[in-house]
Order: C-alpha cells, then structure tokens, then sequence
C-alpha cells in the first residue's frame, strides 16, 4: 500500500510535559484515516506539526514520499476542532481571502465557491456578515473553506460537532464523495459511530503514544470476545433447543470501534 | 502576489473601509478646530446686558474719567453709599468709592458689589484709575510736553532672529516657530505610536481568541501574519496623517485667499517657510516607523500571549509609562535642545523617536541624527524578533496568563 504520509518518530515536549511520545502513523493514500484518542492525548499537537503550524523536537513527516516543505501547507486543508473565522468579514470575501492564502487567485476562488455555495444552497449568505450566521452555517462556511482550495490532503478536527444530524449526514456524504475523488483524508474525533462507518484505517493515540493502529476491521478483529451472533427461525429454535442443529447464519459478535476504545484506553 | 501582501491588502482595506475610521479622518480636523476655536469665540463675545456702575467721588475728580468711557458699565454717580445699593433686589452691580486724593493716598479706593465682582469690571475700574492718576502725576512736574517725552522713551524691543544657512545665506527663523513645529511632530508620534500600537494589540488578540490564527497559521508563517498586521495598521495611519495633511494644506490656502496675504501674516509666516522641511520630514518618517515598528511588535507580542482583554494592562502600563516619560522629556528637551536630557533621551531607542523630533527644528548634529536612527531601528529589529518567537507560541496558547518566565521561555522555543 502507498501512503500518502507518515509521520515517523515524532517527540513533542512541552515545558512540563511531553505531548508526543515516539508517534508514528501512516496514512494511506485516497482512504479516511481515523486518528482517536481521549483528550489531551496529543492529536492538536500531531495535527498541528502535519500543518507546520508547529515543529517536532525530532522525528520527521513524509509528504507523498518525499520530508514535508513550506510549499505543502498549499496542499493541505485543516478544519480546527475550535472554529473561528473573521465575525465582521463578509462571508464571500472571507472565503476568497482564505483561499488567497492557500494560493488560489482570485477568479479562481471565485469561481469554485459558488459552484460550492449553489451545492450547499447558501448563496443568499454570501455578502452576510459572518456573525450573523447561526453556529451550523458558520461551520457550513468553514467546511467549504477546508476543502475549495482542492487540496490532496484534508484534516478534519471533529467536523460533525455543532451540526444537527441532516447537515452531519450531509457532510458525511461529502466527505466521502471527497475520498472517492482520490482525496486522502485524517479524520480526528471521539464520536465512535463515525468511524466506524468512514474510516479504512485508524490510530488510536493515549497519553502521548500510539496504542492501537490498523484497518477498522483489523482492530475490531484483535478485539474479539469470541462471541457470536447466530440467526434462527422458530422452528430452528425449537430444533435447537432439541439437538445441535446448523443455524440460518453466523456472525461474529465483533465490539463496536466504541468498545475497542473504551477498552484501550481504560487500560 | 505573495501571501504578506494579501494580508496587508486585506488589514488595509478593512480598516479604511470602517465607517469609524473615514468620519474619524474627516472630521477631526473640523472638530478639533472646533474644540479650539469656539471656547475661544464664546469669551470674545461681550455680553449686550450693561452694567449699572455707581461712582461715589468724595473728591468729584475722577467722575469725568469713567463717564462714556465703556457702554457695557452705565455709570450713575451720586454722593454717598446707600442702603438700596446692598439690597438684593438692586440693578446695581458695584459701588465704587473714592474718598481722597489718591495720588497722596493711593489706597483711598473701593469697590464694593454684593457679587464677586467680574474681572472685566475690576481691570475698567483700575485702568481708568491708574491713566488718571498718571496723568496727575505728570502733571505735578510741571514739565513742558513730558508725556510726549514719556511715550517717546517706551520702547518695544523685539529681537529678530536670523539663522546662517550652510549656504551663508541669512534667514529668518523664529524660536517658537521651531518649538511648535517640534511639538507637533512629537506629538503625532506619541499619538500614532499609542493609538495604533493599541489597534495592533487588539487585532492580534481578537484573531487569537476568534480562533482564526489556527487557520490562518495553517497557511502563512506567523511572522508574514504578524508584519502583514503590523505593516497594514502603519499604511493606515499614514493614509490618515496623509488626508490630515491634504485637509491642513487646503484649509490654510482657502483662509490665505479669504484675508489675503498682508504683511502682518506673511511676516510671521516667514520662520515658518525657513524651517529645515527636507531633514524633518526625513527624521520624521525614519523617527515614526522605527517607533511604530518597536513598540507594535512589542503590542503584537503582549496581543498573542494574553486571552482576554483585562490581563493586557499588566503588561500596558509600562509602556505607558515610558511613553509619558518620553513626551515629559520632549517638553523638557525643548527648553534646551541641547541640555543632557535632549541628549540621552533622543538617542535611547525607547524615547527617541518622540525626543528627537522636538530638537530636529532647533538643528541637531548629524551624528546625533544618525546615531539616534541606527539605535532606534537596531533595537526595533531587535524587538520585531523577540515579539516574533513570542508571537507564534503564544497565538496558539491558551489558558491562563502567561508569566514573564513563560514568555522568556517561549522565546526559546524551536
């Protein structure tokens, strides 16, 4: 498999403590990649040295092969777990502005958010004022400004806080027609039930380290009770309360992502 | 266009674009002038109410003196103090008594009123006293034609100062011309340094608690973010000082067209052409972005570390307080522009830039000049660095208020 990044090694020390403790993780490329743990465990912080935002004590990310430069950020678009964009800016112009940033001209920005606007139907907001937006179109706003620069990596930091189930599905849906388009993305959150329906592959970090990695099925796997669950019909049951009989269908009881984490991390 | 120059563009445009901002730029010359003039306008007018005045001249000499002498004080002269005068329901607002010769008893004299009595009244009452008695009093000499002599012996001496130009030209110049010219320099950098050092902080820190730096800093080094915001917020000022300038140049011309030119004004306007323009605008652009440029990193720098607004004074107050040390010393400096405290304040890079503008007009040595400018821009670049390290931890930290060992470290960070 061909991964897209990795980050190899990394330490991270604060003054009084160690955010990151010989991090290593490996996204592959055009898949959602789950990266969980409780607070506090160091996601921000990886999240944060991937963006250049920060820089590793030591260790170093690769960036489609190759160690991770300036120029990359272009290639990256981070959705922060905490929101915020310029309340007094007009929404439009914010975005274009945003996009600028990440190295879009003009017209191009232009062009592309609305297309995205007419998508999300949001046209009317386009020369609003940010602050008046409720908190779910603002986040609506900040999910077009993640991804308009097209950018072949996306971080997603908790992105379905703060929406009501429609607009969560909605994102949902665009995320993973975004990962259908060959789009690699790192998906951080605490919201189990997501990941285990969008994420191939996941890193599970706990007080600074990784403590569990590997393909959802894989660690679902590992985490097998070696319980199953066995459909029947009436008479089936009867038969079987009788005699060993071969049930309709077997399944294997595997614990939920949930449960896995839970587990792992109460350890 | 490169990523500063989009964050410039922006921070610049926002700003000018504020309603606050274009009323403030246009209507502060007016209000100001406002504020001068119309405190002044208001004493000027005399109230049309005139004041009813009694004289009691015992010595029926200096009646003649105050009759028809002012229209706003009808005088009434009558021959003794009366008990309706002192009444409260009386129109009189004085009573004047005089009751001996005062060239030989000088004291003889009084002024009585149920009121306060105004000061308008009393320098009436003097003044036309004191011409009275001098009169008197030239008049016993007997001399032939000594007033003539008197007013021919006062004399008003004005100097006229003139400056050698390097050129050896002669110029007139005029020591307070240079003063004010000194103090309005200063001023505008005392004025800009604090307001929008104050506009730098805000920013810094309305981005760090909107959360918008994550953002922003996942897309530009947060040393483009902060010299965009610091540089933008300069333009700005500048564009104000620069309509502010435009407005001055155009209301002197339309006053100057309305009184015309006559010589009293051309005269005292002369000092004023003879002033080193070239060197003061140099000194006062280097002097206002070598200003700016330290103390707004150093706002940028307390912008970033502090979360909310109440825990910038901790960190505001001294620079408040060097800031009013530099203006004290800027008035003190003009006294004497080339006394030791001129000296050492205009080349300490935290006061310099006010200091050295109020010497500029008087001529300062060059090296002093030079000397001052390197200092100021060594120690500014050397603050743009520290604020820089700071800076880009501290947008990112929160929590509780950093201490001084907090952002120490941080400067070390990698």
């Amino acid at each position: 498999m061909s991964y897209f990044l990795q980050a190899n090694h990394i330490y991270k020390r604060f003054a009084a403590h160690t955010a990151l403790d010989d991090v290593s993780i490996a996204v592959p490329e055009g898949k959602v990649f789950g990266l969980l743990g409780p607070n506090g465990a160091g996601k921000t912080t990886l999240i944060r040295i991937i963006n250049r935002i920060t820089a590793p004590d030591s260790g170093d990310v690769l960036f489609g092969g190759r160690p991770l430069a300036p120029e990359d950020v272009m290639r990256i678009g981070y959705l922060p777990e905490e929101r915020g964009l310029y309340k007094k800016m007009e929404v439009g112009e914010q975005a274009i502005y945003l996009a600028m940033l990440k190295g879009l001209s003009r017209s191009d920005a232009k062009r592309r958010l609305q297309t995205w606007f007419e998508k999300f139907d949001i046209m009317p907001w386009w020369s609003k004022k940010l602050e008046e937006l409720s908190k779910g179109m603002q986040q609506k706003v900040q999910f077009v400004i993640t991804v308009l620069h097209e950018p072949e990596l996306l971080i997603f930091d908790e992105p379905f806080s703060g929406f009501d189930p429609v607009n969560a599905d909605l994102l949902k849906r665009e995320i993973l027609a975004l990962r259908d388009k060959g789009h690699t993305i790192i998906f951080s959150t605490h919201n189990m039930g997501s990941v285990e329906e969008i994420c191939d592959e996941i890193a599970l970090i706990n007080k600074s380290r990784v403590v569990l990695a590997g393909s959802v099925d894989e660690v679902r796997r590992q985490h097998r009770t070696g319980l199953h669950q066995v459909m029947l019909d009436d008479a089936g049951l009867e038969a079987l309360k009788a005699a060993g009989i071969t049930p309709l269908g077997v399944e294997e009881q595997l614990p939920s992502m949930h449960e896995v984490f839970i587990k792992t991390v109460s350890q | 266009m490169s990523k500063i120059s989009i964050i410039i563009a922006r921070e610049f445009t926002t700003r000018i674009k504020k309603k606050s901002f274009i009323l403030l730029t246009l209507l502060l010359p007016f209000l100001s002038a406002v504020i001068i003039f119309v405190p002044v306008w208001l004493g000027s007018v005399k109230g049309d109410d005139s004041h009813k005045i009694v004289v009691v001249d015992k010595t029926a000499h200096y009646l003649p003196a105050f009759v028809g002498q002012n229209p706003q004080f009808i005088v009434v002269p009558d021959t003794q103090m009366r008990e309706a005068y002192r009444s409260d329901t009386t129109d009189v607002e004085a009573v004047l008594i005089i009751s001996d010769d005062l060239c030989k008893k000088p004291d003889a004299v009084t002024l009585y009123s149920q009121r306060e009595i105004q000061p308008e009244l009393q320098m009436f009452v003097e003044g036309t006293i004191r011409e009275q008695v001098r009169r008197d009093k030239l008049e016993a000499y007997n001399v032939e034609g000594l007033d003539q002599i008197i007013n021919d012996v006062q004399t008003d001496v004005a100097v006229q100062t003139v400056k050698w130009q390097d050129n050896g030209e002669e110029s007139m110049s005029s020591g307070t011309v240079a003063m004010v010219a000194g103090f309005i320099f200063t001023f505008l950098i005392y004025m800009f340094v604090m307001i929008y050092g104050a506009m730098v902080m805000r920013s810094v820190m309305e981005e760090k608690t909107n959360r918008i730096v994550e953002i922003m800093v996942s897309s530009v080094r947060p040393f483009e973010l902060m010299m965009g915001k610091i540089i933008a917020i300069a333009l700005v000022g500048l564009t104000q000082m620069l309509i502010w300038g435009l407005m001055l140049a155009l209301i002197l011309g339309f006053t100057s067209q309305c009184f015309g030119t006559d010589g009293g004004v051309g005269e005292m306007l002369t000092p004023l052409l003879h002033l080193p323009y070239g060197e003061l605008s140099v000194m006062f652009l280097l002097c206002f972005i070598g200003g700016y440029l330290l103390y707004a990193s150093f706002f940028s720098a307390i912008g970033a570390a502090i979360n909310e607004p109440s825990d910038s004074s901790q960190f505001m107050m001294p620079v408040t307080i060097i800031l009013v040390f530099a203006m004290y010393a800027a008035m003190g400096s003009a006294e004497n522009t080339d006394g030791p405290l001129a000296f050492w304040t205009s080349l300490f890079p935290l006061t310099s830039p006010i200091v050295m503008m109020v010497r500029v007009p008087f001529g300062v040595p060059l090296w002093q000049e030079v000397l001052c400018i390197v200092l100021l821009f060594a120690t500014a670049l050397l603050f743009v660095w520290m604020a820089a390290r700071i800076y880009r931890v501290g947008i990112l930290m929160y929590g509780k208020k950093p201490s001084l060992r907090e952002m120490w470290k941080w400067l070390r960070y990698k």
